[in-house]
């Protein structure tokens, strides 16, 4: 066996006969790799799927609040809209000569968690994500009927649903805490394919189908002794008054800050109008303070960590010394004694990041389903990324560097020491 | 098998001598008593023979090699391969079983791995042998941890230690001095027993003059120490 060999092997012997402390090091340094990866997997997979969610549209029209809360509420359904904006408003808009498409949007229901969105048929035929892509549908095909619904696909997942199947829809947004239209339930007609965006978790419906279900409603509650069942609502006219936002693709986008003033300009009431990417920068210049110090908290709690190894390598230092002359003694080298060190250091923190790394996955498994819910996020769990790697491929680079520390002073003492203790 | 020639040291430039020896010539395969009262700079000896510090002049032959003229790595490898120690306590990696901490001399010595490994059909079967013939023999004491063992099991785990491989020179630092009376001579002839049959030179420092007629030869230490 060949002396580094040998080193590395006392080296863990020696860890494994101190296991205790070296296991609570160990665990330091797993709960601070577990928390640099979680930060670094949500400031990248949230900037991510803000990116990824919306292309090809080139405004986003609603009530007049900040164009951030009109972003969030209408592309990320992320927050609620202030106010609502007139059907005319929309119909004036949509059919402006410059205007290719407008696709409407009308939120505020939901199915079990999931929201509901009414929108109109052209949704599925302009709505883009990602790099310019459609929205495709797994099974079924778009809504037709006024209480036909198309689901995203993580909501048929989840909720194991198939086409065919009836649904009731809650009113309002929390998890059946409100009453529910049970009266007139839809059909899933269609699954959309998997996009990795807010879409997935969204239960799709025609604004018809909104008006449906609300014409018996009045502020938030039943009109009482006033129930239309379904058949009789397909007969009435269910023309929305008003609906949340809606969407704009022009013919020619050097037309866009027209329309834009044109609409932030509108005199019929109090529209705002943005760009989409535009109001991204905003949010991403808002988010970076946070994401500044976030990243700052976890590369300190790294530290820590380190720095436990490091307390720990530093107090066994005294009491290894006769272990170190005997080494030396049986014809290691001081480079050898000092090598051992390090390979401490890089073992504890190898198994850190190891068990960091399972504790990273667990947390996002078991986080996961919170954090989509509560913040419309969505994070795929998946193999470590480059960037992954890179963050342990840095903690271990700093544990070998910490690791020379303790290392050269073994190697001082003992080349001080030698083979006899002198106290 | 050891010539020391003039040899002076100190610990640093200021730092008065501790040691200032004319002359020591130990021959080959001979079993020598070095005696020398705490102070006596036994312990420096024991560096300077082993290769760990270097005398500000002088020579020190150590089987035909002058150590003063090799680097501190060559140094180091010369006493892997060459020299076996028994310290005068302490001796055993306490997390190793004693049967590792035999072995633990061929890890750093392809000299001795392969010697050892000659002898018997592998350095475990060596280290075995060498186990028993310093009459530690239970298959319990093999693989339990060495703290668990009395200090008198030790020093033999240690002896064995020293053994593998068979170096030329083996130096016992006060190795029985934390032995009561009757283990101490057990011991000694244990080691005696061994040594004869490979033949190396053993220098054995005590304090204790009364093991001293058994030796060879009997060098007192403030004899040749003109510091003292």
């Amino acid at each position: 066996m060949t002396s580094i060999g040998s080193i590395v092997s006392l080296s863990l012997r020696s860890l494994l006969n101190r296991r205790l402390t070296a296991a609570l090091t160990v665990f330091g340094v797993a709960v601070s790799v577990m928390l640099i990866l979680g930060v670094e997997k949500v400031r990248h997979d949230a900037k991510h799927s803000f990116t990824n969610t919306i292309s090809g549209t080139d405004l986003i029209v609603g009530a007049r609040s900040g164009s951030v809360q009109l972003l969030l509420y209408s592309v990320f359904r992320i927050g609620n809209a202030t106010n609502n904006i007139s059907w005319n408003s929309y119909r004036t808009i949509a059919g402006r000569k410059d205007v290719k498409w407008a696709i409407p949007i009308s939120l505020g229901d939901s199915h079990k968690g999931f929201r509901v969105m009414g929108t109109s048929e052209g949704y599925f035929r302009h709505y883009r994500y990602g790099q310019k892509r459609m929205l495709r549908f797994e099974a079924g095909r778009p809504f037709d009927d006024v209480f036909d619904t198309v689901l995203g696909a993580e909501v048929a997942e989840e909720l194991g649903y198939k086409l065919d199947q009836k649904i009731v829809i809650d009113h309002g947004l929390g998890k059946g805490r409100f009453s529910t239209h049970k009266d007139k339930p839809f059909r899933v007609t269609g699954i959309l394919e998997r996009t990795g965006t807010p879409v997935d978790r969204t239960v799709h419906v025609s604004l018809d189908g909104i008006t449906a279900i609300h014409i018996d409603w009045k502020g938030g509650a039943r009109v009482p002794g006033m129930a239309i069942d379904a058949d009789a609502t397909r007969k009435m006219d269910l023309t929305p008054r008003s609906i949340t936002a809606f969407m704009v693709g022009l013919h020619s986008r050097l037309g866009a800050f027209r329309v834009l003033r044109d609409i932030n300009e509108y005199r019929g009431e109090p529209l705002l109008a943005i760009l989409p990417g535009v109001a991204l920068q905003e949010l991403w210049r808002l988010m970076s303070t946070a994401e500044a110090a976030l990243r700052a908290v976890s590369i300190l709690v790294v530290i820590g960590g380190l720095l436990g190894m490091l307390t720990m390598l530093l107090t066994s230092l005294n009491e290894r010394r006769r272990e170190m002359a005997i080494l030396r003694g049986v014809g290691a080298r001081p480079q050898h004694v000092g090598a051992m060190f390090v390979v401490e250091a890089i073992s504890i923190t190898g198994a850190g990041c190891g068990i960091g790394l399972l504790f990273f996955y667990v947390g996002m498994a078991s986080l996961q389903p919170v954090i989509e819910y509560h913040l419309g996020l969505f994070m795929p769990i998946a193999l470590p990324t480059f960037r992954e790697w890179l963050i342990l491929g840095m903690v271990m680079g700093a544990a070998a560097t910490t690791g020379l520390i303790p290392a050269s002073m073994a190697y001082r003492r003992s080349l001080a020491d030698g083979m006899t203790v002198r106290n | 098998m050891i010539e020391l020639g003039n040899v002076r040291f100190r610990w640093g430039s200021d730092a008065p001598l501790v040691l200032d020896i004319q002359k020591l010539n130990v021959n080959v395969g001979e079993r020598v008593f070095l005696e020398g009262p705490s102070g006596s700079g036994k312990t420096t000896l024991l560096n300077i023979l082993g290769g760990v510090a270097l005398p500000e002049v002088g020579i020190v032959q150590v089987n035909g090699t002058d150590l003063t003229r090799l680097k501190s790595r060559a140094r180091d490898a010369f006493r892997a391969d060459h020299i076996g120690i028994i310290f005068q306590m302490f001796n055993l990696i306490p997390y190793l079983s004693p049967l590792e901490n035999v072995k633990l001399a061929c890890r750093f010595s392809r000299r001795r791995h392969a010697l050892a490994a000659s002898k018997s059909s592998n350095t475990e079967e060596e280290a075995l042998r060498l186990l028993m013939r310093m009459q530690l023999n239970e298959a319990a004491i093999m693989h339990s941890p060495a703290f668990e063992l009395s200090i008198g099991q030790q020093q033999r785990v240690a002896a064995a230690r020293s053994l593998i491989g068979s170096p030329e020179l083996i130096i016992a630092d006060e190795p029985t001095s934390a032995l009561d009376h009757d283990v101490r001579r057990v011991f000694i002839k244990l080691l005696f027993d061994e040594i004869a049959d490979t033949g190396a030179t053993l220098v054995f420092i005590s304090h204790d003059p009364s093991l001293a007629d058994q030796f060879d030869r009997r060098i007192k230490l403030t004899d040749i120490n003109k510091v003292h």
